[in-house]
């Protein structure tokens, strides 16, 4: 291909990386800068680790103390692990229930098709805090639910169901499925149906076509909505905060309250490093590893 | 049918219909396929074909009739347990496997073990020539390649019955020559009943064994090649089979040699055979172009002669098409072929000619 405007093609390609540099790159090491700080009373509440000394003389006062602060305190462990449990959980949950939700609306009717994932956007066009504050009031002991329950005397006692780790799994996999179905579904609809028909003339049935000829030409839907639903659930903090418990332990809670609360920008700073650096390795490992599939296929 | 009655059939299809909506796409087609026959099932895209095919696989379920494979009846049997394969227009292979994998993807279905399943993948993919690429994928390869590789795909089950739905559509023109003649060196070779969907004539003509034509869901005609050329029953066929005039005229005597059919077009004609048309009676002439003969002086021996005027000449190597324009204004295809290499016998543009042919060049055709 020839480019006859070497300078548009350089302007379009370097923009979207502009956009990263600018939102992504700058806020990020403005972060982990913080994270090497030392916290202190003021405005901002930290001494910059990079200063310059009288007679302009380039000074670091870096320290690490907020990350062995994290390093001692088992509590940063435990929510980072908890938020992973809580994430993995809900991508499972999301890709049980999206699967079939993803392959219904790809085989459906192609007239049916667009109005069906009218419906799994439609929750978008209301407030996600309003949404996750709605489930308040079905769960709550005097909600929806329970008094349902109890109306009917299927249960004589209200469940407790709210401001607990059932609730916040419910609110993560509720709030994310969309994610996990939308990509799903844009594999699952452009696949060549007539690779599932030379399947069962070749002796597969329905269910064995399944597992030999969809699910394989699905997995790149289901890495693509498994990443989708995972990374935003592991910093996920409205969701614990409004539907946890006292004792629901997520690192996106901490990293709020160790910021807004604590005013301590260094700590909460270093958790947000560490949290992303907790991401993004498992992330590249994966992307690595499909890359590498995608090599030999 | 020839070869129906030297064996049991293999495949009998029986009053069958399978309508889309309000449309019958298959319309009351009956028909038997022998034991190892090369079948082909020809007509224009939209006739029907393509759907009986994949009621004969099982992908679709007729609305009437049965279809009966080896004496059982597979009107509601599932595709895969079938004892038929089908060869994909599209090909149908998987991406995600290598081309042993394609392969052998039927024998794992049947639990077959795995050194048997080694050893079949092997030689059907020597027999279809692909040994050495048994690693690639699907989309390693070249277009005549995955074609092969869906051809040993549907073989190495061994079926009763072997489909394949418009199998070289997607080779270029000397690529799907070359291939025609090799599908039937397979065929012989493994013995498998053949049934092949095609609208180009020439490809049913060069590898089948036994012509179906359909047109509009309906079977018009079932014979060997060259009966369905040199004896259309209907003005389709002989349309469709090849190239063809046509001469209207009324029926004026019968007589121990043929038909004298009076014509506007080309005078009276003398046809051989076809007995039972009563005099008076409206028929079509159907006159091959190269049954015609061209001259310019009069024939000495002719049965049919007529005198035309040169419009249009088709130089395509092999042979020439020339387009005579008769008195009546009616225009005859004539195709001559080329058989010296000198310009001097060709005729030229605007030249007067006689076209002359034999009593049994042309066939009447009642309608």
């Amino acid at each position: 291909m020839n480019a006859p405007d070497p300078m548009g093609r350089r302007v379009a390609i370097g923009l979207p990386y502009l956009w990263l540099v600018v939102f992504v790159l700058v806020p990020f090491l403005i972060v982990l800068t913080i994270s090497f700080a030392e916290s202190a009373l003021g405005i901002p509440p930290y001494i910059a680790p990079l200063g310059f000394a009288k007679g302009w003389i380039p000074q670091l006062r870096g320290t690490l103390g907020s990350y062995g602060l994290i390093l001692g305190d088992s509590l940063y462990l435990k929510a980072y692990l908890n938020s992973l449990r809580f994430a993995a959980v809900a991508m499972l949950l999301c890709l049980l229930l999206g699967y079939p939700m993803a392959y219904a609306i790809a085989r459906a009717p192609e007239r049916w098709r667009n109005p069906l994932l009218m419906l799994v956007i439609l929750p978008f066009w209301t407030s996600f805090l309003i949404r996750v504050y709605a489930w308040i009031g079905i769960l709550k002991t005097n909600g929806l639910i329970n008094n349902l329950l109890l109306w009917t005397g299927i249960v004589h006692e209200p469940l407790p169901l709210l401001n607990n780790e059932f609730s916040v799994e419910l609110g993560l996999v509720y709030s994310y499925l969309p994610f996990m179905i939308l990509p799903l579904y844009a594999t699952l609809e452009r696949m060549d149906l007539s690779l599932l028909e030379a399947a069962a003339d070749l002796g597969a049935t329905p269910f064995r076509a399944f597992l030999a000829v969809t699910l394989p030409l699905s997995l790149p839907g289901i890495a693509a909505g498994a990443a989708l639903v995972f990374i935003p659930a592991v910093g996920e903090f409205v969701i614990p905060d409004l539907l946890g418990g006292p004792d629901t332990l997520m690192i996106g809670k901490v990293l709020w309250d160790e910021f807004f609360t604590n005013r301590d920008w260094p700590v909460a700073s270093a958790v947000a490093v560490a949290m992303l650096v907790l991401l993004v390795a498992p992330i590249v490992l994966a992307q690595h590893a499909l890359r590498k599939g995608a090599e030999s296929s | 049918m020839p070869y129906a009655s030297e064996a049991a059939p293999l495949v009998s299809v029986v009053g069958v219909t399978k309508r889309f909506g309000e449309m019958a796409a298959v319309d009351g087609v009956s028909l038997e396929i022998a034991r190892g026959e090369f079948f082909a099932l020809l007509g224009p895209s939209g006739c029907g074909k393509t759907t009986l095919l994949r009621m004969l696989a099982g992908f679709e379920v007729p609305d009437a009739g049965r279809i009966l494979i080896d004496g059982i009846d597979m009107t509601d049997v599932p595709p895969y347990a079938r004892p038929v394969n089908m060869m994909f227009q599209s090909y149908a292979l998987f991406p995600h496997m290598s081309v042993r994998e394609n392969v052998a993807f039927g024998l794992r279905q049947e639990r077959v073990a795995k050194p048997a399943i080694r050893e079949r993948v092997a030689a059907v993919l020597d027999l279809v020539q692909m040994g050495g690429l048994g690693d690639r994928r699907p989309h390693q390869l070249s277009g005549g390649q995955r074609q092969r590789v869906a051809l040993a795909r549907a073989l190495v089950k061994q079926p009763k019955l072997l489909l394949l739905d418009e199998p070289l559509a997607a080779l270029d023109r000397k690529l799907r020559e070359q291939t025609q003649f090799e599908l039937v060196r397979i065929q012989e070779q493994v013995g498998i009943t053949f049934v092949v969907v095609t609208h180009d004539q020439a490809e049913a003509m060069t590898m089948a064994s036994r012509i179906a034509v359909m047109d509009r869901g309906r079977l018009l005609q079932i014979g060997p090649p060259s009966e369905v050329y040199e004896a259309p029953n209907s003005r389709f066929v002989a349309d469709f089979i090849g190239s063809v005039n046509f001469l209207p005229g009324t029926v004026r005597a019968t007589t121990d040699r043929g038909l004298l059919i009076a014509s506007t077009d080309a005078g009276l004609l003398r046809v051989a055979g076809a007995g039972a048309t009563p005099d008076g009676a409206e028929v079509t002439v159907a006159l091959r172009p190269e049954k015609i003969a061209m001259s310019r002086t009069p024939a000495s021996r002719h049965d049919n002669q007529c005198t035309g005027v040169v419009r249009e000449i088709g130089y395509l190597g092999g042979f020439s098409l020339f387009r005579v324009a008769l008195q009546s204004g009616a225009v005859l295809r004539v195709s001559l072929p080329n058989a010296e290499r000198s310009a001097a016998t060709q005729f030229a543009r605007d030249e007067q000619v006689f076209l002359s042919w034999t009593s049994g060049a042309g066939l009447v055709l009642v309608e």
